[in-house]
């Protein structure tokens, strides 16, 4: 009796509940747009640092903290045997989609061919080309654009690599290259006669690199300078086999990514070659984890000076962006929260005025005032149950419209625009959690209006005009 | 003789109630006293303000005195909780309202119904006495209509089967036939007899119908608040 009552009641005066139903619905239908949008972002970002740098990497002890400054003194013995130690780990092997190592590399990049003279300070990567890819093709959530297969690195000469659009515009690559949107700059003349000399060890590799300088028409080619890691100074060449822009400006102007062995001779020359990092992409990320623990227990077990990081750890601009879309969804949810309780306030207190006899008169009858609170609590949680999955129905409705519309946007972390997306609003704490808090938004704001009319008098309510 | 038989079914001790607007304190209730037997039909007579309305709803339990004692069958209602008072009022007091008071949103025969789901009668119980109220008073036909669909007088008897549906030991009423036809207030007086001498029902009224006055067993006349 006491829902037929609330139902009845709410459709006594319908514009009154339509208005109030529909501005839970209108609150509905922002928190699960603004959620399936936060959803999109988050699964876009994650998706493009899983594809770049793996959901875990394994470094050597000390790494994360100082090895970008010396990636040469962190390097992993015997890399290859580790990799081998977890790729064929019965419980990872099921986890992993691509296990493969890495080599980091600082130092400078020049380019002295023809009247160009310039050089600057890069850092540098190498992979294995093939791994990459693989690597690339990673897309557990399904966004963003489609695969583009891109085997720049993976041509047989291993002397080729890619550079960052800054770096191109830096060396006076831009026109070489033929990458638009990059400016070519003005030719400045070296200092004469003053420039102190080369030294000879590096004249001489220098002179070496220039023996086998490409016709023109070819692809441009670059020197690397870097540090070995007994100390030396050593100098490789990249034939620049494209630019590969960087959503960020700093990582962009010095981008230098190249095959493994290209980046280990740099690194180690003669020496053993070593590499910084073993990447594990994981084929789910909610295994990640699972698989970091178990690489602990490995490496524990087998006494390795090694660490591991997740994507998380290496990328605090992600952990940066999910807490601030948290952020901003909390307030959001505030907003919406407060407006349903105002709105629903307003409604029920003008019900309380206008049904005070009715109040009396079945108090009078023998109900208990816990009822009368019920009975307008139960109609504040049908109006919000109403307005909530309207809401619901209209935001499945918008997502559909926007994910066919064939918007497109460039989202953080990302180069070029992708399919505006809206992720469908289906993770329970998002629906679930939207809808439950909009119902028991509008229950709550029914608790004063209720209060007032479970205590009002009978005989007072009986005489209410 | 049953003890609940001998028992009035209303005792009041020197019950006085005042209004208070403001600053202004208006007496409606001054040192009344009475003993209603049970299986009485009593109509309390006045003039309009004369405190019929504040005495009846002290005896329905809505309203409490400022000062004496109220006892209906025995209990001593100012001494019951809030709840414990609505309960009481649920199983004992049946209430016909002068303005039908009859809830909007459910029709003739859930308005009927009502005080049965109060006491938690099982359901074909409920619907076989709503319905024969209903066809008491001659509304069988229009058991499914809300009230805004009723005429005056309907409403009326929808009000009065709703007070006896239950067969309270106490049925009060203001100006129970006043918008009823000479002919349905004659058959709903006969069925107020018919549910006294079954179900022991008390009834008082407050009334200026002479009709129901020349059936009243006992007769209380206000004014001014006292009675005389």
């Amino acid at each position: 009796m006491l829902f037929r009552l609330a139902i009845r009641n709410i459709s006594r005066n319908r514009r009154r509940s339509i208005m109030t139903a529909s501005l839970v619905a209108v609150g509905t239908l922002a928190l699960l747009l603004f959620g399936g949008f936060t959803t999109n972002i988050f699964a876009a970002l994650e998706t493009g640092l899983v594809q770049g740098g793996g959901h875990l990497t394994v470094y050597r002890s000390g790494y994360f903290l100082f090895g970008p400054g010396n990636p040469a003194a962190y390097g992993i013995d015997d890399y290859q045997t580790v990799m081998r130690d977890f790729g064929d780990d019965p419980m990872l092997k099921g986890m992993i989609n691509v296990i493969t190592p890495t080599q980091s590399v600082v130092g400078i990049a020049g380019n002295f061919t023809g009247d160009t003279s310039a050089s600057k300070t890069f850092f540098g990567l190498g992979v294995v080309g093939t791994a990459k890819e693989r690597m690339r093709q990673w897309n557990e959530h399904g966004v963003g654009q489609p695969y583009v297969p891109d085997d720049r690195l993976n041509d047989p000469d291993a002397s080729r690599g890619l550079i960052g659009r800054g770096v191109a515009r830096m060396l006076g690559l831009c026109g070489q290259l033929q990458v638009p949107n990059c400016p070519v700059p003005e030719r400045i003349a070296p200092p004469a006669g003053n420039a102190p000399p080369l030294d000879p060890g590096l004249a001489d590799l220098a002179h070496a690199e220039q023996g086998d300088r490409p016709a023109a028409g070819a692809a441009p080619r670059i020197d690397l300078l870097s540090a070995t890691a007994g100390g030396a100074p050593n100098i490789v060449g990249l034939e620049v086999a494209g630019v590969k822009t960087q959503p960020v400006k700093e990582l962009d102007d010095n981008f230098v990514a190249m095959p493994l062995a290209l980046a280990q001779q740099l690194v180690y020359g003669r020496g053993e070659h070593k590499v910084t990092g073993i990447v594990l992409q994981l084929r789910r990320t909610e295994d990640v984890p699972a698989a970091r623990a178990r690489l602990l227990a490995l490496i524990a077990e087998r006494h390795l000076p090694l660490e591991v990081r997740d994507f998380r750890e290496l990328n605090p601009f992600f952990v940066q962006v999910v807490a601030l879309f948290s952020v901003i969804f909390l307030f959001l949810a505030l907003i919406m929260v407060m407006i349903v309780l105002f709105a629903v306030v307003n409604t029920m207190t003008m019900n309380v005025v206008e049904r005070t006899p009715e109040i009396g008169t079945i108090r009078a009858l023998g109900e208990r005032r816990g009822t009368i609170r019920r009975l307008f609590l139960a109609e504040g949680a049908v109006l919000g149950a109403l307005g909530a999955t309207f809401g619901v129905v209209l935001a499945f409705i918008a997502i559909a419209l926007i994910n066919h519309g064939g918007f497109h946007w460039t989202p953080p972390g990302n180069t070029d625009p992708i399919p505006f997306q809206l992720a469908w609003p289906t993770r329970p704490a998002l629906l679930l959690g939207t809808w439950l808090g909009l119902v028991l938004a509008a229950t709550l704001a029914t608790l004063p209006p209720a209060n007032r009319a479970a205590r009002s008098r009978i005989v007072d309510a009986l005489r209410h005009v | 003789m049953s003890e609940s038989a001998t028992i009035p079914v209303v005792r009041l001790e020197h019950i006085a109630r005042a209004y208070r607007t403001g600053s202004v304190t208006i007496p409606a209730i001054k040192d009344i006293s009475l003993e209603i037997a049970p299986r009485v039909f009593s109509v309390i007579i006045g003039p309009s303000g004369s405190g019929k309305t504040t005495l009846l709803n002290m005896i329905g339990c809505i309203d409490v005195p400022d000062t004496g004692r109220v006892e209906i069958r025995g209990e001593d209602v100012l001494r019951l909780s809030d709840n414990a008072l609505a309960d009481f009022r649920a199983r004992t007091i049946g209430y016909v309202f002068q303005s039908f008071n009859l809830i909007p949103v459910l029709s003739a025969f859930e308005n009927v119904e009502y005080p049965l789901l109060l006491l938690n009668v099982p359901a074909d119980e409920r619907r076989r006495r709503t319905l024969a109220m209903l066809e008491a008073v001659g509304l069988a036909e229009q058991a499914n209509q809300r009230p805004n669909e009723l005429s005056g007088g309907q409403k009326q008897r929808v009000a009065i089967a709703r007070a006896l549906v239950k067969e309270p030991a106490l049925v009060l009423a203001d100006e129970p036939t006043a918008n009823l036809d000479s002919v349905t207030g004659q058959a709903i007086t006969t069925l107020m007899r018919q549910m006294q001498e079954r179900s022991h029902t008390s009834f008082i009224f407050c009334t200026h119908d002479p009709r129901l006055m020349a059936e009243a067993d006992q007769t209380f006349s206000i004014r001014d608040g006292m009675l005389v």
